[in-house]
């Protein structure tokens, strides 16, 4: 193995511990609701992201519908609890299970698609699933669920006076998510993934079971959404198919990951880290009344990135030296 | 549910599926041109109903007038969206696919925005032209007049696009382009010029569906995004970047929306067009008239 490549893997590790430890202690510092509120998000997204990265960054495959993910973690919780008085931690561990079990039963028909067929059957699969909740009566269809709140404590995972309990929650969902991909990377999955992106053919001729890595990314993907979705489901204690899955949930999965790097693994936190802040300010400061502007700048901030960095923010922090410009072959090219 | 409901809900969902037809035909064409996915597809759309509303709102243009005007502007807009973002998204060097799904992703983000900026969130219609709201009874069957003409006009401009595309030199070019854009250069066509054109084509064409829209349907700034997701349906059904799939998969799309209303609630009445979808690609990866 190369040594390069162990000595940067080790090196990651520190820092994440360095850097899940100085975000451990913000709070101590850091008292305001809003902004507290703002840290649970961007940690959520961070998470969240950071899983998604799996399936549609190093395995290559784009979801735009792993919003049906974190909506099943999410009803899942809030239907165990409400309806049979489960607790919340198993609601999370059986959304996660079915989910990653539906991921792979859509996965069967759905991984023989390429290209852009994928891509619009993610979207569609996940529509079809939000107007199917928004339809059934049980789950309190368009209306949703309202989970009671019964009192601050851990066993219910229901806190109403302080916000640092889903805090910790959030980011240690944050640190699993990410050492789980750095786990991953270095894997026989991580390896295949890889391959499969870059070259399926070439990949299956040389003895990798295409079909089943991308079932196994699925499966890891779409389990750890779930378990994002039921901790939104606790933090925001109510739920309705709109805003648990909803497309714009798809979408604020993806974009960390591509504005920061996809199928890196810094990508997803890094693009976190810089949206979701950005985001909620814009909408509280600027688009508070609804004028757009926050889509305004969100959109223009997509395209400028993904057309000045289409490797991502992550990519500015690359230590590799850049090879030397090849000016012949760019005269060539255009 | 008589044998006449089931007809009246037929003719009108073949109306609106030539109008699918062409909402998604300039789809269509971009992607069989270069290879490209258009995301802000249904904020074309939505821009051309919100010029078709202006431009009857200030100067008392019936639709119908305006439409080879909406169409001319979109245009324009689509040529520039090319030049300005898509050039330079084609280009990239790392993660190809997902620079461009991303780039006019943003741009429908972006034009979401500006609407609802400009034009507030307010649901707008054009309450009086020439054919709102009025129907038509041929043999018993009454059909509603914008969606007749909107039908016709779907139909003229296939024919027209079938004739541009194999009987003038711009036609060849792009059929020539699509084919094999490495060697179109070497024969002296400038492959930009003829991509330009390309998406200038796809937005007019898309700019006439949002005109007669604008006729029967709300103006708001996120229309676009329920006929888009339509519009990726229709052209995967046809087999992305096949023109006459586009056709023939809009047909399929308003058929089977007409019998999904007839038996499952208004509410789920996308969920028949989704699910012919999903049930066409796993049997033919490739759409209905897609190359394997």
């Amino acid at each position: 193995m190369d040594k390069a490549f162990i000595q940067r893997r080790r090196r990651d590790l520190v820092v994440a511990a360095f850097l899940a430890a100085i975000a451990a202690a913000v709070p101590l510092f850091v008292k305001d609701v809003y902004v507290q509120n703002i840290m649970v998000l961007t940690l959520m997204y961070a998470a969240l992201s950071q899983s998604w990265n799996i399936l549609s960054g190093y395995c290559g495959q784009i979801s735009l519908g792993h919003a049906l993910y974190f909506g099943l973690g999410a009803y899942t919780t809030a239907i165990l609890f409400t309806k049979f008085g489960v607790l919340p931690w198993f609601g999370m561990l059986a959304g996660g299970l079915i989910s990653a079990l539906i991921a792979m039963a859509l996965g069967y028909p759905c991984f023989r698609l390429g290209g852009h067929y994928f891509v619009i059957a993610t979207i569609v699969i996940a529509e079809i699933t939000l107007l199917l909740f928004q339809n059934w009566d049980w789950a309190g269809a368009a209306l949703g669920i309202d989970i009671p709140v019964r009192r601050d404590s851990w066993l219910t995972f229901q806190f109403t006076r302080s916000k640092l309990p889903y805090f910790y929650f959030a980011l240690a969902l944050a640190c699993v998510a990410w050492f789980v991909t750095w786990w991953l990377e270095d894997s026989k999955w991580g390896y295949w993934w890889r391959a499969v992106k870059d070259n399926p053919v070439a990949a299956e001729s040389l003895g990798v079971d295409v079909f089943n890595s991308k079932m196994g990314a699925a499966a890891v993907s779409a389990f750890l959404v779930a378990i994002g979705g039921s901790f939104y489901a606790q933090f925001v204690s109510y739920i309705d198919p709109e805003s648990v899955m909803g497309f714009q949930f798809s979408l604020l999965m993806a974009l960390p990951a591509v504005l920061g790097g996809i199928g890196t693994l810094w990508g997803p936190m890094l693009g976190a880290v810089i949206l979701i802040p950005l985001t909620e300010l814009t909408r509280s400061y600027i688009g508070g009344s609804g004028r757009g502007v926050d889509l305004i700048v969100y959109g223009g901030l997509i395209i400028a990135i993904s057309l000045a960095r289409p490797q991502g923010l992550v990519s500015l922090f690359s230590r590799k030296p850049k090879p030397a410009a090849q000016p012949a072959r760019e005269a060539v090219a255009s | 549910m008589t044998a006449e409901t089931i007809i009246q809900s037929l003719a009108s969902g073949l109306l609106m599926g030539l109008l699918y037809g062409l909402i998604a035909v300039g789809l269509a064409l971009i992607f069989g041109l270069m290879d490209v996915v258009n995301f802000a597809h249904g904020e074309f759309l939505m821009i051309a109903m919100y010029a078709t509303f202006f431009l009857f709102a200030f100067f008392a243009l019936d639709p119908l007038l305006s439409a080879p005007l909406v169409a001319a502007a979109l245009f324009i807009f689509g040529a520039v969206v090319y030049l300005l973002i898509v050039r330079f998204a084609v280009r990239a060097k790392a993660n190809t696919g997902m620079v461009q799904i991303f780039s006019t992703f943003g741009l429908a983000v972006l034009m979401r925005g500006v609407a609802q900026y400009f034009f507030t969130p307010d649901y707008r219609s054009i309450p009086h032209s020439w054919l709102g709201g009025k129907t038509i009874s041929i043999a018993g069957i009454y059909l509603p007049q914008p969606q007749l003409v909107g039908a016709l006009i779907a139909i003229a401009a296939f024919a027209g696009l079938y004739f541009f595309i194999h009987r003038t030199d711009f036609g060849r070019a792009l059929e020539a382009t699509r084919e094999d854009a490495g060697a179109v250069a070497l024969v002296g066509i400038d492959k930009n010029k003829v991509f330009a054109l390309g998406w200038g084509l796809g937005a007019a064409l898309v700019g006439l569906a949002g005109a007669v829209m604008a006729i029967f349907f709300y103006v708001f700034p996120d229309v676009g995004a329920s006929f888009a997701t339509i519009a990726y349906v229709t052209v995967a059904l046809g087999g992305f970047g096949s023109v006459f799939g586009a056709f023939a998969g809009g047909i399929v799309v308003g058929l089977v929306e007409a019998i999904t209303t007839l038996i499952l609630p208004p509410s789920l009445k996308t969920v028949g067009i989704y699910g012919v979808y999903l049930l066409v690609v796993f049997i033919r990866p490739r759409g209905l008239f897609g190359s394997i």
